[in-house]
């Protein structure tokens, strides 16, 4: 029983980050059913998140409206970034659009830089920070915050893809673009929102872990890389498979950091996603070809 | 390319590089053009893979701090041969090059990015776990100069002429490569992968050798930067070093040589000259690089006499042809 206190701990901060990873490797799968386009600037719309929700936080001291505020903010760049960036391309192979994507992650990350500096920043948790006992571990409120509002996005993007028109045309242009056109959808419509949708996930990962983590301009770059291995480890464009990669990934790591070392908590998200591609680079979940 | 075009390229390299030893006298610019001897070795490399083969990497710092911590590590805590540490570099390299090739170079696209990517940052946090062995964040210091039958090249104007000497030698190698056989067939490994296997060309073993020789390019490198600056910390060997290594392959060119030369020239100056550039580093790298690769896919240069080229053969009424 002697290691079934700290094992329930690492469980509960693993599946949290998990839960954020999910968050973000479901950004990378709804653009890349849209687009066959990897964004890797995805990383850095939950900085930009995290960020802008602190900056509305410190002018108007309101969760509900820093929260709403920051996901509309970092959706119209998420769409300004599909515009500005990745529309005027005229010979879209993966590699420009690797390079186009890396530097406009490059690119924001800099311009974060120069608007909020270097220093990190704190974001006050959504319902107060007093520990909940459970058992041998405990809990804090934010982690449940995290994992009920990652349920929540889960549950209600589900609904969207499956029950609405829009969502529906969304899953035709991912199935066949080239037929989903011809029966009257604008697949370059659905591709902006695709974008949309990622931004606002995104976002929405940041301002959820910003009370946790804090915010700082480079916390994007680790974030979306790793959302990006969740996304890969549970099936590339497979809704279940982010889901199931996060929290994959969010446990390993907590058990590494438990049991291992913690300098190698990052080591371990990467040794995780070289094996998967490796071995099964369709993901666990099987994914698309 | 005509041959007596091509020699007076290689005499016009030659010239200007004992010109500029025989008549500057200001250290600062010798560690310059050192640094940017040191870049354009590792861009010649990443364009070889990148820019002619058609395969990303963004983990190729790795490569270069394998280079750099196992020159620094043998000779200054074992106290090996520079030259001889130089060799194992190479060898360390191009052993994890070929090893992690091997099933990296299966995948494509953005799986090969993403492969290389994780691979450079767990090279990347083992260089700065591992401090029994590595000095950790901090770095590792006392790293010897090299030196040839006495002559110790411990002076930036010293290090020049070694840098800039073995330089040439790369870029002439490099040049031969892709003008030869093998260089054909990673042209045609780049249009089509299937195509060049229809006409008999090995991608898989073509695009591991490639792979393993941009490796060895950036240990070799790193090995020269080690004993340049004689110290060596992990945070010259990060993610954004393997992102300004593209940048600077992008910059200057795709499946361009001479094209390496300016892009790492440009890259490396321009910091130096503009003071405020530190700060708006990651805007400008990241700037180029969409800008480039949106409206100038195949670099600056060329790019531009793309544009010049069509105009011309517009004019004239005629069509293009290559």
């Amino acid at each position: 029983m002697e290691i079934f206190a700290p094992l329930l701990q690492y469980l509960i901060s693993g599946l949290t980050n998990g839960a954020i990873y999910a968050l973000i490797a479901l950004g990378f799968g709804i653009i890349y059913n849209a687009t066959t386009i990897i964004n890797f600037a995805q990383g850095e719309m939950v900085m930009l998140g995290a960020l802008c929700a602190i900056s509305i936080y410190h002018l108007a001291p309101s969760l509900p409206l820093a929260f709403a505020g920051a996901v509309v903010l970092v959706t119209c760049v998420g769409l300004i970034f599909e515009r500005l960036a990745l529309s005027p391309v005229k010979d879209p192979t993966p590699i420009a659009l690797i390079i186009i994507t890396v530097g406009g992650a490059v690119l924001i990350k800099g311009v974060a830089m120069l608007l909020w500096g270097k220093e990190a920043y704190n974001l006050p948790p959504f319902s107060g920070d007093a520990p909940i006992h459970l058992g041998p571990a405990t809990i804090l409120p934010q982690n449940l915050w995290v994992l009920g509002i990652t349920a929540i996005a889960v549950a209600a993007l589900e609904a969207f893809f499956r029950l609405t028109l829009v969502g529906k045309a969304m899953r035709a242009c991912a199935y066949n673009t080239r037929a989903a056109r011809l029966v009257g959808i604008a697949a370059g419509r659905m591709v902006q929102l695709s974008f949309g949708i990622s931004a606002a996930l995104g976002a929405g990962a940041g301002i959820l872990i910003a009370p946790l983590t804090l915010g700082v301009y480079d916390m994007g770059t680790m974030l979306g890389l790793k959302g990006f291995s969740a996304a890969i480890i549970g099936g590339l464009g497979s809704m279940a498979g982010g889901v199931l990669g996060g929290l994959v990934l969010g446990v390993a790591e907590a058990l590494a950091t438990g049991f291992i070392s913690s300098g190698y908590r990052d080591a371990v998200a990467f040794l995780l996603l070289l094996l998967v591609l490796f071995l099964r680079p369709q993901g666990l979940t099987g994914g698309r070809k | 390319m005509t041959p007596p075009r091509f020699l007076n390229r290689w005499l016009l390299f030659a010239v200007a590089v004992g010109v500029i030893a025989a008549f500057m006298d200001q250290d600062y610019y010798y560690t310059l053009l050192n640094f940017i001897g040191i870049h354009t070795l590792l861009v010649v490399g990443l364009n070889l893979l990148l820019g002619y083969a058609g395969q990303i990497s963004l983990g190729h710092a790795a490569f270069f701090g394998l280079g750099a911590y196992t020159s620094g590590i043998l000779t200054a805590t074992c106290g090996v041969d520079p030259w001889l540490a130089l060799v194992a570099g190479l060898a360390v390299s191009g052993l994890a090059a070929f090893l992690i090739g091997i099933p990296a170079l299966k995948l494509r696209g953005y799986y090969l990015g993403m492969a290389t990517l994780g691979f450079g940052i767990i090279i990347y946090i083992i260089l700065n776990e591992a401090d029994g062995l590595t000095g950790g964040p901090s770095g590792l210091s006392g790293i010897p100069s090299l030196s040839l039958a006495g002559l110790a090249f411990n002076t930036p104007r010293r290090l020049y002429l070694l840098i800039w000497i073995i330089l040439g030698i790369i870029l002439a190698m490099s040049a031969n490569l892709v003008n030869s056989r093998t260089g054909r067939a990673i042209r045609a490994l780049h249009d089509g992968e299937a195509a060049a296997e229809s006409l008999g060309v090995d991608t898989f073993r073509l695009k591991l050798k490639i792979f393993v020789w941009s490796a060895l390019y950036a240990s070799l490198a790193g090995s020269l930067y080690a004993h340049t600056l004689n110290f060596v910390a992990p945070s010259s060997f990060g993610f954004m070093f393997s992102i300004k290594l593209v940048t600077m392959v992008v910059l200057g060119g795709m499946a361009s040589i001479w094209g390496s030369l300016l892009g790492a020239g440009t890259l490396t100056v321009l910091p130096e000259l503009l003071t405020v550039f530190h700060d708006f580093e990651m805007v400008i790298f990241g700037a180029i690089l969409m800008v480039v690769m949106i409206f100038l896919p195949r670099g600056l240069v060329r790019g531009i006499l793309d544009l010049c080229e069509s105009r011309r053969y517009k004019r004239q009424g005629g069509r293009i042809s290559f």
